[in-house]
């Protein structure tokens, strides 16, 4: 192979370079990146159904283009009267399937290993080789004119199954596209959907916003049970559009559970909101500005049976929030999402706090700021360069002194820096699959988290694979 | 040494000539409202929306062709169903692009409009260069549609009246099905069978939903279909009676539907059926 690994004095360990037969490896590899860990979302079996290339709809899939939003948006329907599954061949039935075999480097700082003597050291830890991504097994489509569907079981690399999303949609209801309605467990109307997006690593293959959970300090964890707004959840979604979907607005309620089945947490229920509007700016494309809002509760403790909690007898909820804003800007071939985002949890979920005991001596809830750039240059439909550089800043800490100790939290614990870039490859664009060859290099930087030193860690993640769908 | 440059210089100079030289031959533009599009950008487009139906070539044999049906339209013959301009002339650049954006209605065409207006401008200037016709030739004037007479049932029984007349109903049938006696038969420019209009779907025509968009497809035809231009054999105000007539074959809630049906109620026993037992010009 043509990766090595150098310890010298003032090295990190573990830092990759490169030797000398292994340059023009390198300098591909530097533009790229690694390891699906999200479910993302292109279906040619919608290509397939209406004759239409993946790029009519996608970017460069599985980014969306507005007039893949618009189908999106009318329930998987094209509103040419062709629609419903009436008009298909007996033997069509709409799935695809998506992976991602690949290769990929994972280098991790600073991780918690056993020392001698029964102690604790950190130590870098590097590890590569060829391996799967998950898979996604998707059916979605028209059940009949204005009724849609979609089920996607999706499995890890090991071939564990979960449903992903399952949901049926009551479209253009009263003959107006500004009231659909979706039931069952669905992604979140997101201002720039992580399904969707042009990125597969371990570390760059998500939002690190999308996710992000304060927690009191290095080593402690948080009650809340909320994912995030970039996982799916189980509710309801009204959502409407205008008719070439430049205005937009979504509000879904949902249990607090975070998309988990089998009521697992309580009885509460979440709301989220988006709503944007975009426009257009002559030769530099379609511009769309929006906001968006998720309010929550999570519980901070359970009944229990001879220890153990029961399921779905969470008590004591407490609330956290995240809102935010973003714009979604083109300038011809070369377009950039851009998002800020605040959140709050109560401080009883970031200490760790049952509600039926005190909150620790100066606990606060914690809030924080976030935001991301992301761009794309798409050279042309079959060739795409993407990057990504997304910041998190903790501005309130649970904790400025850890209970029971004299340890300070650090003003900046927790906060993160990540950043990716990569391209996409397309060598066939046709309406029957998909075939990307991927390539991606992600960096993530968390300050102060190493459990023994309190250190900085940075995780980073390269990715060269074949990314296709069928 | 300088000599080298100059050879090199040259050689840059003659290269970005020959480009220009085939840039320009390609230009084609487009023009509608304030906009103006250009071919160049319109293939980007064209080859990620369009290609796949159409073909590379624009001659309508994408790879999806042969599954589809109707089939996709020729941009290398230049006919066009939906215009504004009299039959045999070529489309305004606003017809095109309306067609475009507004789609068709039971084929595979999507309404593009989610597309920018930019985006769909481009498109247009670039479907004209598929055809040496679109140099040659000009768009033909646009046919002028007067103001719509007012929906009497005076107007719609003579719409009625025209239908008969005109044997419409040969290829529409007598209530407007699509199943006239000829509705077998009929094939397109291309020889390719091809239905008549349905009117009790109530989808959208070829070429528009309003009536203003009905008495247009009268008179300019849908060129590369059966479907003529009576411009030269029938009187705006006729073309208007025969309007307010089809729009009660629709099963839709219109203003010529509410006359027509308040009519019929009372006076149906009068009406004679459409069809080749009747003597031209008995309609009622």
């Amino acid at each position: 192979m043509h990766f090595s690994t150098l310890r010298s004095p003032g090295t990190p360990i573990g830092l990759l370079v490169l030797n000398r037969n292994g340059i023009a490896w390198g300098l591909i590899a530097i533009a790229l990146l690694a390891i699906t860990s999200q479910p993302a979302q292109a279906i040619p079996a919608f290509a397939r159904k209406y004759g239409l290339p993946c790029s009519a709809c996608h970017e460069a899939w599985p980014k969306l283009n507005n007039f893949g939003q618009v189908f999106k948006d009318n329930g998987y329907q094209l509103e040419n009267d062709r629609d419903s599954p009436i008009f298909q061949n007996n033997a069509y039935f709409p799935i695809t399937i998506r992976m991602t075999p690949q290769w990929h480097l994972e280098h991790n700082q600073r991780q918690q290993v056993d020392g001698p003597l029964g102690t604790s050291i950190e130590q870098n830890i590097t590890t590569s080789g060829f391996d799967l991504s998950g898979i996604d097994i998707w059916t979605a489509g028209t059940l009949y004119k204005n009724i849609s569907f979609q089920v996607l079981p999706s499995a890890d690399s090991t071939g564990a199954f979960h449903f992903e999303s399952a949901w049926v949609r009551f479209d253009n209801l009263f003959g107006s596209s500004w009231l659909n309605l979706k039931f069952g467990k669905h992604e979140l109307d997101t201002p720039i959907s992580e399904k969707r997006f042009l990125f597969l690593t371990a570390n760059g293959g998500f939002f690190q916003l999308y996710h992000f959970t304060p927690v009191g300090g290095p080593g402690l964890s948080s009650l809340n049970q909320f994912g995030g707004i970039g996982d799916n959840q189980l509710g309801v979604e009204l959502m409407g559009h205008s008719k070439n979907s430049y205005t937009r607005y979504a509000v879904s309620v949902l249990s607090s559970n975070s998309g988990n089945v089998g009521l697992p947490t309580n009885q509460s229920y979440d709301l989220y909101l988006n709503g944007s509007q975009a426009f257009e700016a002559g030769r530099l494309g379609l511009q769309r500005v929006g906001a968006f809002a998720y309010v929550g509760r999570s519980p901070t403790y359970f009944l229990t049976d001879g220890g153990a909690a029961i399921p779905g007898t969470g008590r004591g909820d407490r609330s956290f929030y995240r809102v935010g804003a973003y714009g979604i800007w083109y300038l011809g071939k070369f377009d950039f999402s851009t998002l800020y985002m605040h959140g709050l949890d109560n401080a009883f979920l970031a200490t760790n706090t049952p509600a039926n005991t005190p909150l620790p001596l100066g606990s606060r809830s914690p809030t924080w700021n976030g935001g991301f750039i992301e761009t794309h240059f798409t050279v042309n439909p079959q060739f795409v360069l993407v990057n990504r550089y997304e910041a998190i800043r903790v501005s309130r800490q649970a904790f400025t002194v850890l209970p029971g100790t004299t340890t300070t939290v650090p003003s900046d614990f927790g906060d993160i820096d990540a950043f990716s870039v990569g391209y996409r490859w397309y060598p066939i664009m046709f309406s029957r699959a998909g075939l990307a060859w991927h390539q991606e290099y992600s960096y993530v930087r968390s300050r102060k988290t190493s459990l023994v030193n309190n250190l900085d860690q940075g995780n980073s993640s390269l990715l060269m694979g074949f990314d296709f769908d069928f | 040494m300088r000599g080298t440059r100059w050879n090199r210089w040259a050689g840059v100079g003659l290269a970005a000539a020959v480009l220009l030289c085939a840039g320009a031959a390609s230009a084609q533009e487009s023009h509608v409202g304030k906009y103006s599009g250009n071919a160049k950008a319109g293939k980007i487009n064209y080859r990620r929306y369009c290609i796949g139906c159409h073909g590379p070539a624009g001659d309508g044999n994408g790879e999806n062709a042969p599954w589809i049906d109707p089939k996709p339209r020729d941009f290398t013959a230049a006919v066009f169903k939906c215009r504004s301009t009299p039959t045999g002339t070529l489309p305004t650049d606003q017809d095109l692009y309306d067609a475009v954006t507004r789609g068709f209605d039971t084929t595979n065409m999507p309404p593009w409009m989610p597309l920018t207006v930019v985006d769909r401008v481009n498109l247009v200037a670039y479907i004209k260069t598929f055809s040496p016709k679109w140099k040659s030739d000009k768009a033909g004037a646009p046919v002028e549609i007067p103001a719509e007479s007012p929906v009497t049932i005076e107007s719609v029984l003579h719409g009625r009246e025209l239908f008969q007349k005109m044997e419409c109903w040969k290829c529409h049938g007598p209530e407007g099905h699509g199943d006239g006696p000829s509705a077998a038969t009929l094939t397109d420019s291309k020889d390719r069978p091809i239905p008549p209009y349905n009117f009790s779907t109530g989808t959208r025509f070829k070429c528009g939903n309003t009536n203003r968009e009905l008495y247009r497809i009268f008179m300019t035809g849908l060129d590369g279909t059966p479907m003529p231009s009576f411009a030269d054999v029938i009187k705006p105000a006729d073309a208007w009676d025969l309007v307010h007539f089809l729009r009660t074959l629709q099963p839709l809630v219109t203003p010529e539907a509410t006359v027509w049906k308040a009519w019929v109620t009372t006076h149906g026993n009068e009406l004679k059926p459409i069809g080749p037992e009747q003597a031209p010009g008995v309609g009622q």
